[in-house]
């Protein structure tokens, strides 16, 4: 990063930010109010924490996307203006509880997260970070990682503390029971610089059942798990169903925390056909704010977590959540039966959250699923080479491809090594998934579909 | 009006053959290479040959004008040349430079000294100069366009169509044929007042007013002298046999022509690479760096399927890079060694010669790459792959299956590296029987920059 800008930017920024806390704290912000989503009447939506009262914007930010740009030297860099921009946004309008970890975006996710908020008084915003102890789960290396959180954010300490993406006990035993890490992050839960304790979680039912078990003796205070309308019921084979987990955390009170609310965007753009469904209900608002409203309508969900890349994704949220509307009972059927739909596209089910990345072949995972889950969103995958539009979706399928991925880091530069697989979140299948792909691929070049 | 005829088809071929040299509308007017004459001379299309010289013959060296890109590319330089006030030429006796070059070209034909053909012939050298400048491979063909064009430019604003009747071995066999052309431009000199407007307009210095005759063995019937006729003396159109009889030229006359010394060069791109360091823990996100691919030290230099063998493919080429610039999997690429220089040959860092396309074998005008059909490609052998176990990847300890499951011919199979031992790890090996050289393998093999799995070509390419 450059010093030189973010020096700059940092003053200048401070000063924005000041003065809108300033504006915010009387009456709200005049320059934001023409195109403010909320109108007049809107109000953030709050939940409650059991154990100790906060209170906490139903919409939480996840510092998982923020939007990148090239430094000088070439580098992916977060770009540092517009972070602070939509936490400055984000802020006015009531959003309090932000969700970061040490290896999101290269590892720079926490430190420009912590700085654009750095700019507001500590105790108007909740951190949430995570130890992502994945392949060193040392006791140096893991509690290198902790301290270091404290130091990007500012901080002595934070408000919500998780063990990154549990899949069952014996995870959770190899990465903080066997080092020592569980023994020391409950000193220093006790210590007050871990405000709550809790776990994230991708797996199967056994697995979750598993981690209830180990609840009962450390008594985690909140569970951070994956939940839309589509993983409700229909979630992928290796995976547990969503309203499972969430009965069985309002069952023990437990905070439920959302992540992944639209599937990493998928729930944004879905099939035409399906699109339509929902379009025919709610015209003029969009297919991602019927995942919103799902999430929000079940009262033990404490915050739904979006990472907002863009000022419109933020202001198209907030537009959801400011005059938050909890579906009823028609409306939940109808999201159930769209789910089933959207299960019977070949679509990869990846959220595009880069945990598989880098690649060690270069090959843009997550750039060749969301280019192909577009073509199957926007029905452009072609069924044979005899159709009649064969060689416009051949033609269309093939540069937009091109265009989207790089032609060294497409699908046919996989060797099938599996480094990616135990990666992924979700559960997919990697190398197969990019195979299938190829395959389309070369069947559509050779025309012999 | 006929100049403006002339005008209108030469704007029009000289258009297309450009785009098409450019690698743009090969389906719209390939054919147009096709008419080329010396390519259609090493590929021996009779037809195209025949019905050339039958034209020529009939209507004179209007192939010159109208076909030629590098006459065209000429009539431009001497436009410039005439708005920039310098008008006047004058006529000069015809040498006999054109018959020494003409020997010398038809000497390293048989010779096989194809690059020495290759430098003169006036279409590839044409094709060179947009290939360089528009897809330049390395710098061997952009820096021998460059010297070629500024030659040409020299000789064109000095001289006119100097190139065209002293060097150009095409010019000279057409000028021997139109010389006995039944159509030509004829001066009446009834009208004839001896201002030698004629003369000063003709850029072939083919018109000598003072005898009122026209050589049409280096008239390329632009027309010009036409309309630089006041008295409307000079007119094109069927010539009566006394005045084919007045035609004719004789006496030796210097060509006089410039030497650049000057040779642009182009700089290839230097691809950097760089190092991306690791922390202990993976983070999310990023690229890792893909080190560009560097073609391997081949035994064998590799052809593309279509050429037959390597003696007929590079002895046909005249090295016009219409096939370089058309492949759109970036296989080809002109060679740099002097006996195939700029000859095009193939090679697989950006791309593997696909089985569905036949592109580069539609458009060949010079016979070097035959047209084949995209099943016939199927039971082309060019080549066959060699794997370096010390780059391979599963050979190394790790696992890929990259070429064994990307093969098309299903010529590569895995199998234990120590055969007593059950749990070996298994490592490519190639059936070359089933080996068809397309270089997929090579492409996709994750060893950088230089891929432990590599084609090596055919003498002759065999069919199964």
């Amino acid at each position: 990063m450059s010093e030189k800008i973010s020096r700059r930017e940092f003053v200048k920024r401070a000063g924005v930010g000041t003065a809108a806390l300033a504006a915010v704290a009387a009456c709200g912000r005049g320059t934001v109010r023409s195109s403010d989503p909320a109108g007049e009447e809107g109000g953030m939506p709050m939940r409650a924490n059991p154990k100790d009262g906060d209170s906490v914007s139903l919409l939480g930010y996840g510092c998982m996307r923020w939007p990148m740009m090239k430094d000088s030297e070439g580098k992916d860099i977060i770009d540092q203006g517009k972070v602070d921009e939509m936490i400055d946004y984000a802020i006015s309008h009531g959003v309090n509880y932000f969700d970061s970890s040490p290896v999101y975006l290269m590892g720079q996710s926490e430190e420009a997260t912590g700085k654009s908020l750095s700019r507001y008084p500590r105790s108007s915003y909740y951190v949430a970070t995570k130890m992502s102890n994945f392949r060193d789960f040392s006791r140096e290396e893991s509690l290198r990682m902790y301290r270091a959180s404290f130091e990007r954010f500012r901080t002595d300490y934070i408000d919500y503390y998780l063990l990154h993406s549990l899949s069952d006990a014996d995870a959770f035993r190899t990465r903080y029971v066997d080092n020592g890490m569980m023994d020391f992050l409950l000193a220093e839960r006790e210590a007050g610089r871990i405000r709550n304790l809790g776990f994230s979680f991708h797996g199967p039912k056994e697995g979750f059942d598993s981690l209830m078990e180990v609840h009962e003796r450390y008594h985690f205070d909140f569970v951070q798990i994956q939940m839309n309308y589509v993983d409700w019921n229909h979630c992928g084979s290796r995976e547990t169903n969503a309203s499972y987990m969430y009965d069985e955390l309002v069952k023990r009170n437990l905070p439920v925390v959302i992540m992944e609310p639209l599937l990493g965007g998928q729930l944004a753009s879905v099939p035409r056909r399906v699109a339509d469904m929902l379009k025919e209900r709610e015209p003029s608002k969009s297919v991602a704010s019927w995942a919103f409203r799902f999430c929000g309508t079940y009262p033990g969900v404490f915050t739904v977590l979006s990472g907002m890349t863009y000022m419109d994704h933020l202001k198209d949220n907030l537009d959801t959540f400011l005059h938050f509307d909890p579906l009823d009972e028609g409306e939940l059927a109808l999201l159930e039966s769209v789910a089933g739909m959207i299960r019977d596209y070949p679509l990869v089910p990846c959220t595009a959250c880069q945990y598989c990345m880098p690649c060690p072949y270069g090959i843009d995972i997550p750039g060749v699923f969301r280019h192909y889950n577009s073509c199957v969103n926007e029905g452009t995958i072609a069924e044979s080479a005899a159709q009649a539009d064969f060689r416009k979706l051949r033609r269309k399928y093939l540069t937009s491809y091109d265009k989207a991925v790089e032609s060294v880091r497409q699908a046919d530069h996989c060797i099938t090594c599996g480094e990616c697989v135990s990666h992924c979140p979700q559960h997919i299948r990697i190398p197969a998934e990019l195979r299938r792909i190829d395959a389309y691929v070369e069947k559509l070049k050779q025309s012999t579909l | 009006m006929l100049r403006k005829v002339r005008i209108a088809l030469a704007a029009i071929f000289f258009i297309c053959i450009t785009l098409l040299l450019a690698g743009i509308g090969g389906q719209w007017w390939g054919w147009m290479a096709k008419l080329q004459f010396l390519p259609a001379c090493m590929a021996l299309n009779l037809a195209v040959i025949v019905g050339v010289l039958l034209v020529t013959v009939l209507l004179g060296r209007v192939y010159c004008s109208f076909i030629c890109p590098l006459g065209v590319l000429q009539d431009l330089i001497i436009r410039l040349r005439r708005l920039s006030g310098k008008k006047k030429f004058a006529y000069r006796k015809a040498g006999f430079l054109r018959y020494a070059v003409l020997a010398v070209f038809i000497v390293c034909l048989i010779a096989d000294l194809q690059f020495i053909v290759a430098l003169i012939a006036p279409y590839s050298a044409y094709g060179r100069m947009i290939s360089g400048l528009v897809h330049p491979h390395g710098w061997i063909v952009p820096t021998v366009a460059g010297v070629t064009f500024l030659l040409l430019a020299i000789l064109a604003w000095t001289s006119g169509r100097a190139w065209c009747n002293e060097i150009c071995p095409v010019g000279t066999v057409l000028g021997l044929f139109s010389r006995f052309s039944l159509f030509g431009v004829h001066i009446d000199r009834s009208r004839c007042v001896g201002c030698k407007l004629c003369e000063k307009s003709c850029k072939c210095h083919c018109i000598d007013a003072a005898s009122g005759t026209v050589d049409r063995s280096r008239c390329v019937v632009c027309l010009d002298c036409i309309g630089s006729c006041r008295k409307g003396g000079i007119s094109y159109g069927p010539l009566t046999r006394k005045a084919q009889k007045a035609a004719g030229a004789s006496g030796p006359a210097s060509a006089g022509v410039d030497e650049s010394r000057r040779a642009f060069m182009v700089a290839g791109v230097l691809l950097g690479t760089s190092a991306l360091s690791h922390a202990q823990n993976k983070l999310d996100g990023g690229l890792a760096p893909v080190v560009p691919k560097r073609a391997p030290e081949r035994a064998q230099r590799i052809t593309p399927p279509g050429s037959g063998s390597q003696k007929d493919f590079y002895s046909r080429c005249t090295a016009c890079q219409l096939c370089v610039s058309n492949c759109p999997n970036s296989v080809l690429r002109p060679s740099t060694d002097l006996e195939h220089l700029m000859q095009p040959q193939m090679g697989f860092e950006k791309g593997f010669c696909r089985p569905e396309c036949t592109l580069c074998s539609t458009l060949c005008p010079a016979g070097a790459i035959t047209a084949i059909t995209p099943e016939e490609k199927t039971a082309i052998h060019i080549g066959h792959a060699v794997i370096d176990y010390s780059l391979c990847v599963s050979y190394n300890g790790g696992h890929c299956r990259s070429c064994g499951s990307h093969c098309p011919a299903g010529a590569i199979s895995y199998v234990a590296k120590d055969p007593d031992d059950e749990m070996s790890v298994r490592i490519p090996t190639v059936h070359e029987d089933s080996c068809i050289g397309c270089g997929k393998c090579e492409y996709l093999c994750p060893s950088r920059p230089v891929s432990a799995i590599r084609v090596e070509g055919y003498n002759d390419h065999i069919i199964s």
